[in-house]
């Protein structure tokens, strides 16, 4: 593995070994000294060329821990304001002396693009509405955690599809490891061709809602209501919505994720957020350990033997 | 012995009486086994230190506390090796103030128990903490000596020492090879 990009092409195997070393970090997090000296005197950068507060800082956190320095990079104090091109950008910042880059763009294939003008290797922090690939790795480990293996699990995926990334990386993710999923959401915001996905879609949540042992809720750009692709945002709750009459009809064992931040009343109730059933909190846990165990994966060790 | 040569210097009768005689020594210099903590380094220590666990409590008649120790991350020669698998780490009890007796399989340059101390440094303090290999075949590049030894084995450098236990290999001895760098 030379670059973590996507989880379209990702073999089971190496799915399998990456959670498995997640897992062991999830231990060295909660040690009295959650610290490893296992990067020392390697530099990560993370390059997010669009805002991201969680996933930069869970990034630089993971960094941390395994003992490497870090570097970051925002779009609005650089010379990218200047007129600089992304590809001196990354350079020059290469030529400091940096080891690693973490790169977010709404650029589909950024990352790649930069991959391929740089001798390092380089992670997707999300492109676009292509791949979040770390993403999907919180996720499975979080699922993994819950259910012991994802074979046979059935998850439902709720929401904007055709725009998220994070959907189009955990269908890959989550498929790989033989789970069943669903894509619900109105046909506007589903892809508008399943071919080639292997998953089965509807625009009926309530039809779906009690055979689900997973339900994955996308975040509602609330900005995009009442456009003509997404409905009004009371029109959304009421067809889309996890509310507390929807949560109550779920199998009591069924858990609930999301990718951060949350629009509590829209895509998901107040109280339904809170709930023992919600693996939010460790959704966002999970997070660090997976970014250590790729940060791990890509630094530690050489490449060619 | 011509190359690539391998020739069995213990079998699993001489392993099993090398850590029965390591149990009764270890024994012997901590005056009994109150407050002791045996932990096995990933791979082949483990197993080492669960049977050196059973020897002690056959002895004892009280059970010791055992766990297990991946050293992956605290290598000085990442770099220089090829791309390992992080093991399991246990250490199920509190080690401070235990005596740690780390058990591994073969003691050589030393950079591995370098790696141990500071990996069983940042899981507590220890009160002491003694060194227990099944064989020592020389070559310290560092101030490291073992505490217990099984079998003192006199290689060359390009000499292969090779450990098989029956919980991790179809096979179980001590061989030495001609020709490997390890």
């Amino acid at each position: 593995m030379n670059h973590f990009l996507t989880t379209e092409d990702i073999e089971r195997a190496d799915l399998d070994s990456l959670l498995g070393e997640a897992q062991e970090f999830v231990d060295v997090l909660g040690r009295p000294i959650p610290k490893v000296p296992a990067l020392r005197g390697k530099t990560v950068a993370t390059m997010f060329f669009e805002p991201s507060t969680r996933t930069k800082l869970s990034f630089e956190k993971a960094a941390k821990a395994l003992s490497a320095d870090t570097m970051s990079f925002s779009p609005g104090t650089s010379a990218l304001t200047k007129g600089e091109s992304l590809k001196d950008t990354v350079q020059t910042i290469r030529a400091m002396g940096v080891d690693l880059m973490v790169v977010r763009h709404k650029a589909t294939g950024a990352a790649w693009r930069i991959a391929e003008w740089l001798d390092i290797p380089i992670v997707n922090g999300g492109d676009g509405a292509h791949q979040h690939p770390t993403q999907a790795l919180l996720d499975c480990l979080t699922l993994q955690q819950r259910f012991g293996a994802l074979d046979g699990v059935r998850i439902a995926i709720v929401g904007d599809i055709r725009h998220s990334r994070v959907a189009r990386s955990d269908i890959f993710a989550f498929t790989t490891l033989g789970a069943e999923v669903t894509l619900v959401g109105p046909r506007t915001l589903l892809p508008s061709d399943l071919e080639g996905w292997p998953v089965r879609a509807t625009e009926h949540f309530d039809e779906v809602l009690e055979e689900l042992d997973a339900v994955y809720l996308l975040r509602v750009q609330a900005e995009r209501g009442g456009t003509s692709v997404f409905p009004s945002l009371p029109e959304y709750v009421r067809r889309y919505g996890l509310t507390r009459e929807r949560y109550a009809r779920l199998k009591p064992d069924a858990a609930i994720l999301h990718p951060g931040p949350m629009n509590r009343g829209v895509e998901i109730a107040d109280a339904v957020a809170d709930s023992p059933r919600s693996l939010v909190l460790n959704q966002v846990t999970n997070g660090v350990a997976v970014r250590m165990a790729v940060l791990f994966r890509l630094l530690g060790g050489d490449h060619d033997v | 012995m011509g190359p690539n040569e391998s020739r069995r210097v213990l079998d699993a009768g001489d392993i099993g009486r090398a850590t029965r005689r390591i149990a009764h020594e270890i024994l012997e210099q901590n005056r009994g086994s109150s407050d002791l903590f045996l932990i096995g380094i990933h791979t082949r220590g483990a197993p080492l230190a669960t049977r050196l666990g059973e020897a002690i409590e056959e002895i004892e008649g009280k059970a010791v506390p055992v766990g297990c120790l991946d050293i992956g991350l605290y290598r000085d020669d990442l770099d220089l090796r090829p791309k390992t698998r992080i093991g399991k780490t246990e250490v199920p009890e509190d080690l401070d103030d235990a005596t740690v007796v780390l058990v591994d399989d073969v003691l050589f340059t030393g950079r591995t128990i370098r790696a141990a101390l500071d990996a069983l440094s940042d899981l507590g303090r220890p009160a002491r903490v003694q060194l227990a290999a099944l064989v020592d075949r020389g070559h310290r590049e560092l101030p490291i000596r073992a505490d217990f030894v099984g079998k003192n084995l006199p290689t060359s450098h390009d000499e292969r020492v090779t450990v098989r236990l029956s919980e991790t290999d179809d096979d179980e001895g001590v061989w030495i090879e001609r020709g490997g760098t390890a």
